[in-house]
């Protein structure tokens, strides 16, 4: 019998396990993956909610769509900026890229 | 019967989504992170069909499956020198990463099991992209046509960010 | 002319402003300013004299004129007139004296290239010192007690490139400043107990008070300023080095007016330290060692102004030693008659100071032949501080000697006829040394008398020194006894005894210093031989200022070391602690801004989390 709950909690699981590897890795295109990740999540809970409280509307749906969308276009821009700082830093170690500071 | 499948598969499918998504944030090689991340992503497929999530279900295997893996491996391609055996590794954050992420994880799972949602008993009609399709030209249609102009900026941006900047003599 | 008695210090204080910013360049002028300015005073001083006696103002009903100042909610300063015989012969003293040192300055200073600032130092003494003596209130007084103390640091120092006399205007401003502020927390605290500074408000809250603790507590304290002002033991080492400046300043400010400012305040004041019996107790016995303990010192001396200056710090002592003992009058007396021979002693020092560039008496001699006027001017001045009548200081010494043993203290009455025995020798020890015998020291050039302009003064000074002291004669139906007075006029008591004893002991002394310096039948030397310890005791001024000199560098400037350091380390350290520890923080919490997104990440969810806990504590059922 699978309920919300397992959704939701399958949902929190891949959340985290994409917020731990956006937090804390070092190569720029992994936390890009680990966000597109955390997207994927964020979409599980989105139609789970919209299956379980009201089958009948898809609003739900809808928004996971956008929500893909998004990330696509998302992704493509990221990995434009990362090619172009790796043009010019030649590296595309996020520690490395730390001009952001005093 | 149905019910028997549909647990079967849910858990199959989770596993297989944990395990890859593990596998995109463990995998000291970036190319097998951006693999597993594909297998991720059909993972996920696979149980936007057991929510009855037909059509948002293909739409993920076309989008992320599709495009977003090849380009996100164009992009590991352009990018990596050298050997490509250890690029993909931790940074001296772990520790507190995987804290707040414990953290974060029991937080919300308890919150959630405490929770009690008003579960509706409706079922599910035979095609959701009909009821998709109203929605997205009714309600949502403004944001469906900004959703469109944010595709357009977003590829001549990305262009225009990775072209190459020529030497002018 | 009572309308008019604020002008009595305002010429003077117009004379300043006029030679310090218009007419300085001019010497003639500037020297003509300040003597058209204190003719003026004089005039008005005798006039309003004159209406005085003739409107009956006595010392019971002055008249009194006053303006606000400042008024706030608990204090209210005004700047006022008190018109009384007190007042009145103080103006007389200080404009006639004020005048005729400076006709004599005109002379004495004539070769100075400081001409036009002398001036005008002395017309801000003056404004000075006669603002002091009308003043209604004792904040207004105050005011003008420290501007005459600047006035006179002024004109020490007014050589001021000679290192002795900017070191001796230092000490006279230190030393005064010490008093002064004991003069002030006196009338601070009479101020916080009867609420007003009015001289006569505050003499009718005092009579009225019982309060004989706090009374002779705020007595005492304002007793301090005349100590320094009037050079009393202990606080008299800045008047013999006072002599550093020119002597008609000496003359006018160390001798006459603003020592006496200090007599003054006392007669002023009369009723606060008459209502306690120690106050007077004190005031009299620090009065009479002073006579004593000043009049040794000036036995042995050798240079002319010192021994003046101590002749001073006596005579002062004698004054204020009358008031201690109970007469008002008997001071007030003799600080006039004082006031003219003094006067005249420093002026004709001055006169031979001039003629023989040479100040020490063992060096000069001889002068009688050359300067006549002097020698007997010099001669009427030793006459009348010796107490030989019936010149004035006979009258007023003898006052002040019945009063003591009137009233009782026939230790003092001892003790100041001894005082009286060595005034009269140590003053004609000068004369003699100075002017007769044979010349001593090198020099061959004749000294010639000073010209007319100094030795006209000196002739009127002569002139008062014989007949002030008329005027308070105990024979007189309404002598100065009955004018200026402290609870009701009175007559002076005829005391037979004493008039005799008294010139006798003055009699004595000159007798004295005649055998030993004019004869030469006593050898001088042998005499100090004979007392090795006590001359050089003497001759060391009690060694006083070096005692002075051991406790400053000891006491007080250890004390300023400690608080500097406290000062530097801990105030300023505190200071600094802040500034530092506002930098570390700073330099720490610096790091935190790593220019790595991931940390700032980091750090969000890391909010997101704890945020999420507190949030949802009641839901979370407290976990964690």
């Amino acid at each position: 019998m699978i309920t919300l709950t397992h959704y939701l909690i399958l949902s929190a699981i891949l959340f985290c396990i994409g917020l731990f590897g956006a937090l804390s890795k070092k190569n720029a295109v992994a936390i890009l993956l680990c966000i597109e990740l955390m997207l994927n999540a964020v979409n599980i809970n989105l139609v789970a909610f919209s299956r379980y409280l009201t089958p009948a509307e898809f609003d739900g749906h809808v928004f996971a769509i956008f929500i893909i969308v998004v990330a696509a276009a998302e992704v493509a821009l990221a990995l434009a900026i990362i090619i172009a700082i790796f043009r010019q830093r030649n590296t595309s170690v996020v520690a490395n890229l730390h001009w952001l500071k005093w | 019967m149905s019910e028997l499948v549909l647990t079967i598969a849910f858990y199959i499918l989770a596993l297989l989504t944990i395990s890859s998504a593990l596998g995109v944030v463990f995998c000291r090689n970036i190319v097998h992170s951006a693999l597993c991340l594909v297998v991720t992503f059909i993972g996920v497929a696979g149980i936007y069909f057991t929510l009855q999530a037909d059509y948002l279900a293909l739409t993920q295997i076309l989008v992320y499956g599709g495009a977003v893996s090849v380009l996100i491996v164009f992009a590991v391609m352009l990018i990596q020198r050298g050997t490509i055996k250890q690029t993909n590794l931790f940074s001296r954050h772990i520790i507190t990463a995987g804290v707040i992420a414990i953290a974060m994880l029991i937080v919300i799972v308890r919150i959630l099991l405490l929770q009690q949602w008003t579960l509706s008993t409706r079922s599910v009609p035979e095609e959701t992209i009909t009821g998709i399709a109203k929605l997205m030209l009714t309600r949502y249609a403004i944001s469906f046509e900004i959703t469109a102009v944010l595709l357009l900026v977003a590829m001549i941006a990305a262009i225009v960010i990775g072209k190459e900047v020529k030497e002018s003599k | 002319m009572i309308e008019i008695v604020w002008l009595i210090p305002f010429l003077p204080l117009i004379a300043f402003v006029l030679i310090t910013f218009l007419v300085g360049k001019n010497r003639m002028v500037s020297a003509l300013t300040a003597i058209l300015a204190m003719a003026g005073s004089l005039i008005i001083s005798v006039g309003l004299a004159v209406q005085v006696m003739s409107f009956g103002i006595t010392m019971e009903h002055p008249r009194e004129f006053a303006i606000k100042w400042l008024q706030l909610p608990g204090l209210y300063l005004e700047m006022g007139v008190l018109i009384d015989p007190l007042t009145v012969i103080m103006l007389l003293v200080v404009t006639l004296i004020s005048l005729l040192v400076f006709i004599y300055s005109v002379g004495y200073m004539a070769h100075d290239p400081g001409f036009s600032r002398y001036f005008s130092y002395l017309a801000l003494f003056t404004f000075s010192m006669l603002g002091l003596v009308i003043a209604n209130n004792y904040f207004q007084m105050f005011v003008f007690w420290e501007l005459v103390g600047l006035s006179s640091y002024l004109l020490i120092g007014f050589w001021y490139q000679k290192n002795s006399a900017s070191a001796a205007n230092k000490k006279a401003f230190i030393t005064n400043r010490v008093a002064d502020f004991g003069f002030l927390l006196g009338i601070i605290i009479l101020f916080l107990y009867f609420g007003t500074f009015n001289c006569g408000q505050l003499a009718g809250a005092i009579g009225a008070s019982a309060d004989l603790n706090f009374l002779t507590l705020a007595g005492v304290l304002v007793f301090i300023g005349p100590v320094g002002k009037s050079g009393q033991f202990p606080l008299h080492v800045w008047l013999p080095d006072a002599m550093e400046g020119p002597t008609p300043v000496s003359a006018l400010i160390h001798a006459a007016t603003m020592v006496a400012a200090g007599v003054y305040l006392i007669a002023r004041g009369y009723i606060l330290f008459a209502s306690s019996a120690e106050t007077l107790q004190i005031i009299a016995v620090i009065g009479g060692w002073t006579a004593f303990f000043a009049a040794s010192i000036a036995l042995v001396q050798q240079d002319m102004k010192r021994i003046l200056a101590y002749s001073t710090l006596s005579q002062l002592g004698y004054m204020v030693m009358a008031m201690g003992v109970g007469s008002m009058t008997a001071g007030m007396f003799h600080l006039t008659t004082h006031a003219f021979f003094k006067a005249l002693l420093f002026l004709g020092a001055g006169s031979a100071i001039h003629a023989l560039h040479e100040q020490n008496i063992m060096k000069m001699g001889g002068l009688y032949k050359h300067m006549k006027i002097t020698t007997y001017t010099m001669l009427i001045a030793a006459l009348a501080i010796a107490g030989v009548p019936p010149l004035a200081g006979f009258w007023s010494k003898d006052e002040i000697l019945t009063a003591a043993f009137t009233h009782g203290n026939y230790n003092l009455f001892i003790l100041a006829l001894v005082t009286a025995f060595m005034t009269a020798f140590y003053m004609f020890r000068m004369v003699f040394l100075a002017f007769y015998g044979e010349r001593r020291g090198e020099g061959s050039h004749i000294p010639h008398e000073s010209p007319l302009i100094m030795t006209i003064p000196l002739m009127i000074l002569a002139f008062f020194s014989i007949v002030s002291g008329f005027i308070g004669l105990p024979f007189l139906e309404n002598g100065f006894s009955t004018w200026v007075y402290f609870h009701e006029p009175h007559h002076t008591v005829v005391n037979w005894g004493i008039m005799l004893s008294s010139v006798g002991v003055g009699l004595l002394g000159i007798y004295l210093a005649w055998l030993m310096y004019y004869q030469k039948s006593i050898s001088a030397a042998k005499v100090a031989q004979t007392f090795p310890g006590i001359y050089k005791l003497l001759y060391n001024k009690y060694y006083i200022d070096e005692i002075y000199s051991w406790l400053f560098e000891h006491i007080v400037l250890k004390l300023a070391a400690a608080f500097n350091w406290t000062d530097r380390h801990l105030v300023d350290g505190m200071a600094h602690a802040i500034a530092d520890g506002t930098r570390l923080i700073g330099r720490k919490l610096r790091l935190a801004q790593t220019g790595n997104l991931q940390t700032y990440a980091l750090v969000l969810f890391a909010a997101v989390v704890l945020l999420i806990l507190l949030a949802g504590s009641p839901v979370l059922g407290g976990v964690r």
